[in-house]
């Protein structure tokens, strides 16, 4: 995928006047964060397991190593394979290798992120192999060509009535005037397009929540429910997660569960959750006949020992960027990949470079509403601030700011110049402001004048009245 | 026999904030006047300047640094340090002792310096037990939580426990004061834009509240606030709330022109 991120500045201000846009990411706030609010509140013990959650990863990222060996002895124990994909390459090029033995045309796809990650689906497709995504949200923008806004609602970007126009004009076979006004009118009609889909498919691919090491198993959760076809239907079932999806035991994934759901829809728990352990065996009914995990690392044991080896807590429920400010007026495409909003702000720069990437992680006022709703209470403030203070070293900044941050701080390490600099500054915006309290135009400031006046300053400094002798 | 002696009133600093100093002088008496009448015996100390959170916040280490020592030199000899802003008392107090690394001699004094910083309303009502500033203002109010005062020291109980107490005041919540109004320090100015969006929403909110002014902890929200409320001709006023229980909230609001010209 194309990074756009250095144009993040242009994306939001088209973002902010699509009016279309604006419209869906209204249920951004009715339908994620009124919902994780109840479903926070309803359950006495939801901080203290976060609690747990946190250490429990803390946990594993301490032995990553251990857990994944011992997976990989489970997955194989049970008949499955595993690959090591060190790269996004490497991972394209084992999910390819499978599927071309297997002589695959059409595979099917549950939802998962890693899979945007390394652009699998153009890969396929460049190899002659049709992907079908079959989360709805999914298959909506794989209709239109687009990417996932959202890591949990890919299609949050779009409002029902221009999903209803999509699937008009795709899925022409269908009745003209047929009611498409509900979002389950809509749901109902993927399925039903969908179903031959899975009939026909000879590999799934999906994705993981999680890994456990304990059993070699390889967990989703849905609401849709499609995942279980996905990986039960075809041939070989293709599980592609990265290394800090591992989680010990099945008792560690109870813990998780409970937050992420929560976390996520308000959900106590997502409506399937599908636990997958090996091929078919011989007295299954149903079930793929080959099951393969591709564990891909892409940069992520590089951030283990760093500043940012917290971000590999993380469980992808999206609670950060649905409490975001910036996201909420924004949505998900502005940042220019894959991960949007507060994880994307830090894990993108890791996976793509700050180069190409240092609009994200400065784009934040530091609210810190991400941190205080995020499960695993990941730090993304003070990692996005590690960002900028790599930016800073590396000088990727604008020159513009560096020379006004570094007079600002000459100054303030000479109170006396500062007092000085503060009359004069003081005097020029009073002047400026011609006695209306306040200024319409700053000469430079044009950034916060666009949208908002400068307040004048009242009368005198502080310093200087209270050094005067005044006294309240 | 000797009577015991009342307890040494506390010797609290006031870290003035570089945005008080020079756009509104008024939230700096304020704050004396709130801390004296709670029993403190209030000190200025002269060479402050900023806290060097701009710096810590842009990624530029070493001149928060050189910030952080100064303002540690200058602070660590009092009881308290007792800043009018949850953001600035909040760079002292949570990421004042990160600057620094565990070997270094500085670390132990940034440690010991954010142990006893504190927000001006917090300290009031938690460290000094005040429940009324016996205040009067005539008006309905509504209280915005500035982020780093919220989520980094906790402070939203303490300013409407304070307000509840001011008589003629009816204090009204708009639609989530715990969300940012988008200011965010340098955000503002690099990002126009989107921080433009999300002031127009907080506004918007203000504006449903019903009230007539906006109370709000920090000078560099209030002044976001008030930009935006000014340009697009909205009658409601921003003050510091510190001004509003001080009982020195006669003077004209934050951007309001000065009565008479
Ligand atoms: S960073 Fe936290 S809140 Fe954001 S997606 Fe990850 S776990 Fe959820």
């Amino acid at each position: 995928m194309k990074v756009t991120s250095p144009a993040f500045k242009e994306n939001a201000t088209a973002a902010i006047h699509d009016t279309q846009l604006q419209k869906a990411l209204g249920n951004v706030e009715t339908g994620f964060v009124a919902k994780r609010k109840k479903g926070a509140a309803s359950l006495p013990e939801f901080e203290a397991l976060r609690d747990s959650a946190r250490d429990l990863k803390i946990h594993v990222l301490k032995h990553l190593d251990l857990y994944l060996e011992a997976y990989e002895r489970k997955v194989i124990a049970s008949g499955g394979h595993v690959h090591w994909a060190e790269t996004a390459e490497d991972a394209r090029r084992i999910v390819t290798d499978i599927c071309r033995r297997l002589g695959a045309k059409t595979v099917t796809k549950g939802k998962s992120m890693i899979t945007e990650e390394i652009a699998l689906n153009d890969h396929l497709e460049a190899q002659g192999i049709r992907p079908v995504e079959t989360d709805l949200g999914e298959y909506i923008i794989q209709l239109r060509g687009e990417h996932p806004s959202h890591i949990i609602a890919p299609a949050v970007h779009l409002t029902k009535e221009q999903v209803a126009g999509d699937f008009r004009r795709v899925h022409e076979h269908l009745a003209v005037d047929r009611d498409l006004s509900e979002p389950v009118t809509l749901l109902s009609e993927a399925r039903a397009v969908l179903r031959e889909q899975f009939l026909a498919a000879d590999v799934g691919i999906t994705g993981a929540n999680f890994l456990v090491a304990e059993t070699g198993t390889s967990i989703i959760v849905t609401n849709e429910g499609n995942g279980d076809l996905t990986q039960t239907l075809p041939k070989a079932h293709v599980v592609l997660a990265s290394i800090e999806k591992i989680v010990p035991t099945l008792e560690d994934v109870d813990t998780l569960m409970r937050v992420l759901a929560r976390s996520a829809t308000g959900q106590e728990m997502s409506v399937y959750t599908t636990f997958s352990t090996g091929p078919r065996r011989a007295d299954d009914p149903d079930g793929p006949g080959e099951y393969h995990v591709v564990l891909l690392d892409n940069g992520r044991s590089a951030m283990l020992g760093t500043e940012f080896e917290d971000m590999l807590r993380c469980i992808r429920c999206g609670a950060c960027m649905n409490h975001c400010p910036v996201y909420q007026q924004i949505g998900g495409h502005a940042y220019g990949w894959v991960y949007p909003g507060p994880m994307g702000a830090v894990l993108t720069p890791t996976l793509v470079g700050i180069e190409q990437t240092g609009h994200l992680p400065n784009a934040s006022t530091f609210c810190g509403r991400c941190e205080s709703v995020c499960p695993m209470r990941i730090p993304l403030p003070r990692m996005m601030r590690a960002w900028r203070a790599r930016e800073w070293e590396k000088a990727l900044n604008p020159g513009t700011q560096r020379f006004g941050l570094g007079l600002w701080a000459f100054l303030a390490r000479r109170p006396g110049l500062y007092r000085l600099a503060a009359r004069i500054g003081r005097w020029g915006l009073a002047t400026l402001s011609g006695g209306r309290g306040r200024v319409a135009r700053l000469p430079l400031g044009d950034g916060w004048t666009k949208h908002r006046d400068m307040p004048a300053p009242e009368g005198g400094t502080f310093m200087d009245r209270w050094k005067a002798g005044e006294r309240p | 026999m000797t009577t015991p002696s009342p307890a040494r009133r506390p010797r609290v600093a006031l870290f003035v904030t570089c945005l008080v100093d020079l756009m509104r002088p008024t939230i700096g008496f304020a704050a004396v006047k709130l801390l004296e009448d709670a029993g403190c015996e209030v000190v200025v100390p002269p060479s402050q300047t900023c806290c060097g959170q701009p710096a810590f916040n842009s990624g530029d280490r070493k001149d928060a640094v050189a910030l952080a020592k100064r303002v540690i030199a200058e602070f660590e000899g009092f009881d308290f340090l007792v800043a009018p802003s949850g953001s600035c008392a909040g760079m002292i107090a949570t990421h004042y002792p990160e600057l620094f690394a565990d070997d270094d001699p500085w670390k132990a004094r940034a440690l010991a310096l954010a142990a006893k910083s504190r927000e001006l309303i917090s300290f009031l009502v938690d460290d000094l037990g005040v429940t009324s500033t016996g205040a009067r203002f005539d008006g309905t109010v509504t209280y915005h939580d500035s982020c780093s005062g919220l989520r980094e020291l906790g402070i939203q109980a303490q300013p409407r426990k304070l307000l509840a107490a001011v008589e003629g005041l009816t204090l009204t919540e708009m639609k989530d004061p715990d969300v940012c109004c988008g200011f965010g320090g340098t955000f503002a100015v690099k990002y126009p834009d989107l921080s433009g969006a999300i002031v127009t929403k907080k506004c918007v909110a203000i504006e449903e509240s019903g009230a007539t002014t906006i109370l709000a902890g920090d000078l560099g929200c209030l002044m976001n606030m008030a930009g935006r409320m000014t340009r697009t001709g909205s009658k409601v006023e921003a003050r510091h709330v510190a001004e509003v229980l001080a009982n020195m909230a006669d003077g004209p609001a934050i951007g309001a022109a000065k009565t008479g010209e």
